[in-house]
């Protein structure tokens, strides 16, 4: 199943149209999306960094999560909500790129994690939490988040670069990953 | 004045290498930016926890100590990568209005952050300081943050 045709008609709408070709409003969306990251990632990378045990070491983690998730979660909506906008400004050329395809893969690995992190071993966490350096499990979370949330920015960094776009002949792998169709 | 320092960069082996290499500038800005995230929340959770919230069963001094490796560390990655990116088009830098606001910024930044932030948040200083001024504190160092980001980002945006 292709997604083309929806982001075809995505792109045809009038909205997506006038973000695209809007002199400010695109670069404020884009600002805030990337100066959010100091907010969710920001934080995020603290509570990893906790969870490795090598930052925030005499903080509880219960702690750590209680405080800083709601700032995490907010950080993240207005992450999610600006990147979104920004898909629907550029819908076609980001479903055929191979990073945005790759960002939106780690996205759901990294849910994945945080999922299985507070439905498993951050439901003991009373019994964990005051140590220093937390148990095996957290630790992988921690270490998990802290390597996608990076390879999360990198791609998205890399995708305003046109190296692998379907117009540059890409070769066949790269043609394939990208979902690119002979015109 | 700064305009033929500028040139002799531009001209420098070391600038034509990044901007004429395809990849340098974009894996130099990936680092730039895995650095910010890092910056953006060591000065946070001790901006946060000086205007009441985020850590806040924690002392100031506390939320501090621990923020502060994090945030020298990052700084250091942030003002290398960031010098490189420099070298890269320091022609297009001197014409950015972007670049003189960010510039400038991250002066102000630095010294309110290692100077008036710094004093007051160690130790036990900040039990003696007014909240009020805790907050005023927090706020300055927010926007002259927030100046350094945005002014950053602009860059990319002008010229």
């Amino acid at each position: 199943m292709s997604l083309l045709p929806f982001c075809e008609w995505l792109a045809s709408t009038r909205g997506s149209i006038a973000l695209h070709e809007s002199l400010y409003m695109y670069p404020i969306v884009e600002s805030v999306h990337v100066l959010t990251l100091c907010i969710f990632v920001g934080m995020s990378v603290m509570l990893d960094l906790r969870l490795l045990g090598v930052a925030l070491r005499r903080v509880p983690v219960s702690e750590v999560t209680d405080r800083l998730l709601p700032w995490m979660l907010a950080g993240f909506v207005v992450m999610f909500v600006t990147g979104l906008l920004l898909f629907y400004a550029i819908p076609i050329r980001s479903y055929q790129n191979v990073f945005f395809r790759i960002k939106v893969i780690a996205l759901v690995l990294a849910g994945a994690n945080a999922w299985i992190f507070h439905a498993g071993v951050h439901k003991h966490v009373a019994e964990w939490g005051l140590g220093r350096t937390p148990p095996r499990k957290a630790r992988l979370a921690g270490a998990a988040s802290l390597f996608l949330w990076a390879l999360i920015i990198v791609c998205g960094r890399m995708i305003a670069y046109n190296w692998f776009d379907c117009d540059m002949k890409p070769r066949p792998l790269i043609k394939w990953a990208a979902g690119c169709v002979d015109k | 004045m700064l305009l033929p320092f500028f040139q002799s960069i531009e001209a420098s082996a070391l600038s034509k290498a990044i901007s004429t290499s395809s990849w340098a500038f974009a894996v130099i800005e990936s680092v730039h930016l895995l650095a910010l995230s890092v910056i953006g929340g060591a000065v946070l959770m001790l901006d946060l926890r000086l205007l009441g919230f985020g850590l806040r069963r924690q002392t100031v001094g506390e939320v501090a100590r621990e923020a502060q490796p994090w945030l020298i560390g990052s700084l250091i990655v942030m003002l290398l990568t960031g010098a490189f990116l420099f070298v890269s088009e320091p022609i297009k830098c001197y014409y950015s209005t972007p670049f003189w606001v960010k510039m400038t910024s991250l002066a102000l930044a630095m010294l309110f952050t290692f100077t008036v932030r710094w004093r007051v948040t160690r130790g036990e200083t900040a039990t003696r300081v007014r909240p009020i001024w805790l907050k005023t504190i927090a706020l300055v160092s927010l926007l002259l943050w927030f100046g350094v980001g945005a002014g950053g980002r602009w860059i990319g945006f002008s010229g």
